[in-house]
């Protein structure tokens, strides 16, 4: 004890004798104090590498935290895939084609994974050009244990670049929505290895990468997308409609009926997507930090007022508040908090989620009803639409209070002031909008010569299971 | 040896077969199925399309009896199955040929 204080008396005066001399370049010494500032100057150089060594353990400390939450955050997007989206859709389809259009997600997970290490990452995240990255990050090139200071200072550059990965896995997963039930397997994987390097590895290096015109933090247009309303949804949300619209309905729609064979399994679904949304969003601070925690709460109320507005809106117009129609209001509020996530209160997350819930059920419901496009599950429904309304929104409930993206002080969105920055939402997702469906139309064209992209009739007829898996969902004889 | 078919709702199901063991009848062989009759299906409704499901659950019984307990078999339904509604289901009696027990080859009413 009596040492322990010793200690700190000599720390003490050790630290009062030494801070004026580092701090002021060590005034002109006296003669008679040469002796005595020798052994200060030892002492003054143990202490700075005392301090330098615990700067660096604080430094240790903070990546650790936030590594911890990055992989975690990282593993849960992955979950939103699969199972999550794999269960959504697959819930919602008719029998015959319920492993295929698992099987569509599935398939991202290792061909999207496989191009992202490849090539994917670099066009995205490598170089500093304001529409696509380059090939510096090739083959993973340069992407290490040491955080890459550009994106994620506090994490290793391999957290980033997986996360990341997690992100253009399910991007493209997002549109076999559309073209659920009819879309062969060939043409899938043509068709979304092309998407995936045309339209969505661009779209995120001009929103996210440095550099990008759309970049928030610097960008020709300053666009606020915190986890992807534009680069995730609105992309495959509207490169669903071109899908759907270029392939055509279903046999039999919309007069055969064709309601979903397995509610249960969308319902855990849409609730493993809820959950792995926690990591899409509050993970997209790229920390464990307060914003996280912000972005987690904006998420989450986001969610929960769109069910309730989706399910009271079906109440209120067919008297009754379906299991479908609850979940799929969580999945559209999820959309549209995507992009506000890590700029909003709690309260205007609220109303973005109450909005995104109502639209996106009449979007669903009567929208399509009278275009009479058959977007089979949805995905522009609830991904486009939803992700353009949340886009714009955030242009609208952005706070500087939240995140201060353009410095401290600076007004962000409209309940700051800043009402220009709605326009500068506005000119993102009208970017996003036609990026998406130039294209997806161009990409159609070479796929529907290469491999051909729907379905022949017979096959639809027979399912897809079988027909291009040459296995059934359910074996109930055996 | 008469079979009796009958087709009733789901939902009277546990109470005409208590009913019947009350009366002595053990053997039945039962089917889910679904169809209608004059009673109208129900409407569903999948993010605003309508589906009319008119084809729905029902349960069929299917006995083969000694003549003399035809007659109690059958009031023994009407009364323990019948709601009063549309859709209570209809019971069809059609003469049997033949019965005959596969483990003892037994034939006639002693093989019910």
């Amino acid at each position: 004890m009596n040492r322990t204080v010793l200690y700190c008396c000599f720390a003490i005066v050790v630290l009062f004798l030494t801070v004026p001399l580092s701090a002021q370049q060590a005034p002109a010494t006296n003669p008679s104090m040469t002796a005595g500032s020798a052994a200060q100057t030892s002492v003054s150089k143990d202490i700075n590498d005392k301090l330098a060594q615990l700067d660096q353990r604080v430094t240790a400390a903070q990546s650790a935290g936030d590594n911890a939450w990055m992989l975690v955050s990282a593993a849960l997007v992955l979950m939103m895939t699969g199972p999550g989206l794999a269960l959504f859709y697959g819930g919602l389809v008719r029998r015959k084609n319920t492993l295929a259009i698992m099987m569509q997600s599935f398939a991202m997970m290792g061909l999207i994974s496989v191009l992202w290490a490849l090539v994917g990452y670099s066009l995205a995240f490598g170089g500093d050009g304001p529409i696509i990255g380059n090939f510096s990050h090739a083959f993973l090139r340069g992407v290490g244990v040491d955080p890459n200071p550009d994106y994620a200072a506090t994490i290793p550059h391999l957290t980033f670049m997986i996360y990341q990965m997690m992100f253009a896995v399910i991007t493209p997963a997002l549109i076999t929505g559309a073209t659920a039930e009819r879309m062969k397997f060939s043409g899938t994987v043509l068709f979304m290895t092309l998407w995936f390097l045309i339209v969505y590895a661009p779209l995120a290096h001009m929103v996210w990468g440095k550099g990008g015109f759309l970049n928030a933090a610097g960008g020709r247009f300053p666009c606020l997308d915190f986890a992807g309303g534009t680069v995730v949804h609105i992309s495959s949300g509207v490169s669903a409609l071109v899908c759907a619209l270029y392939m055509g309905k279903r046999i039999g729609f919309p007069k055969q009926p064709m309601p979903p064979h397995s509610l249960v399994l969308s319902f855990i679904g849409a609730c493993l997507l809820w959950v792995g949304w926690f990591g899409f969003n509050a993970g997209s601070a790229l920390a464990a930090n307060g914003l996280a925690s912000s972005a987690f709460v904006a998420t989450h109320l986001g969610a929960a007022a769109a069910a309730i507005g989706w399910a009271a809106a079906e109440w209120f117009k067919n008297g009754k508040a379906s299991a479908l129609g609850a979940i799929s209001g969580a999945v559209a509020g999820l959309v549209a908090i995507t992009p506000a996530a890590g700029f909003v209160r709690p309260m205007p997350a609220m109303v973005i989620g109450l909005v995104a819930g109502l639209c996106c059920y009449f979007m669903v419901t009567r929208v399509k009803a009278l275009f009479g496009y058959d977007d089979a599950l949805d995905a522009f429904g609830v991904h486009g639409a939803g992700g353009t309304i949340g886009a714009l929104l955030t242009g609208v409930f952005a706070q500087e209070i939240v995140n201060p993206i353009f410095g401290s002080g600076k007004p962000v969105g409209g309940l700051d002031g800043h009402w220009s920055q709605v326009g500068n939402q506005l000119v993102g997702v009208l970017i996003a909008w036609g990026f998406a469906l130039v294209g997806t139309i161009v990409i159609l064209k070479i796929t529907d010569v290469v491999t051909g992209f729907r379905a022949s009739e017979e096959q639809e007829v027979d399912g897809l299971d079988v027909t291009q898996h040459g296995e059934e969902a359910y074996y109930l004889e055996s | 040896m008469m079979k009796l078919e009958a087709i009733i709702q789901p939902s009277r199901f546990e109470s005409v077969k208590d009913a019947l063991r009350e009366v002595g009848i053990e053997g039945m062989t039962v089917t889910e199925v679904r169809g209608h009759g004059r009673q109208k299906g129900h409407t569903e409704v999948y993010r605003g399309r309508e589906y009319t499901v008119d084809l729905l659950p029902k349960i069929k019984l299917e006995m083969v009896l000694p003549d003399k307990l035809v007659n109690v078999v059958v009031d023994t339904i009407l009364k323990s199955a019948k709601t009063g509604k549309i859709g209570d289901g209809k019971i069809f009696i059609s003469r049997v040929e033949e019965a005959i027990r596969i483990r003892n080859e037994e034939r006639g009413e002693s093989a019910l």
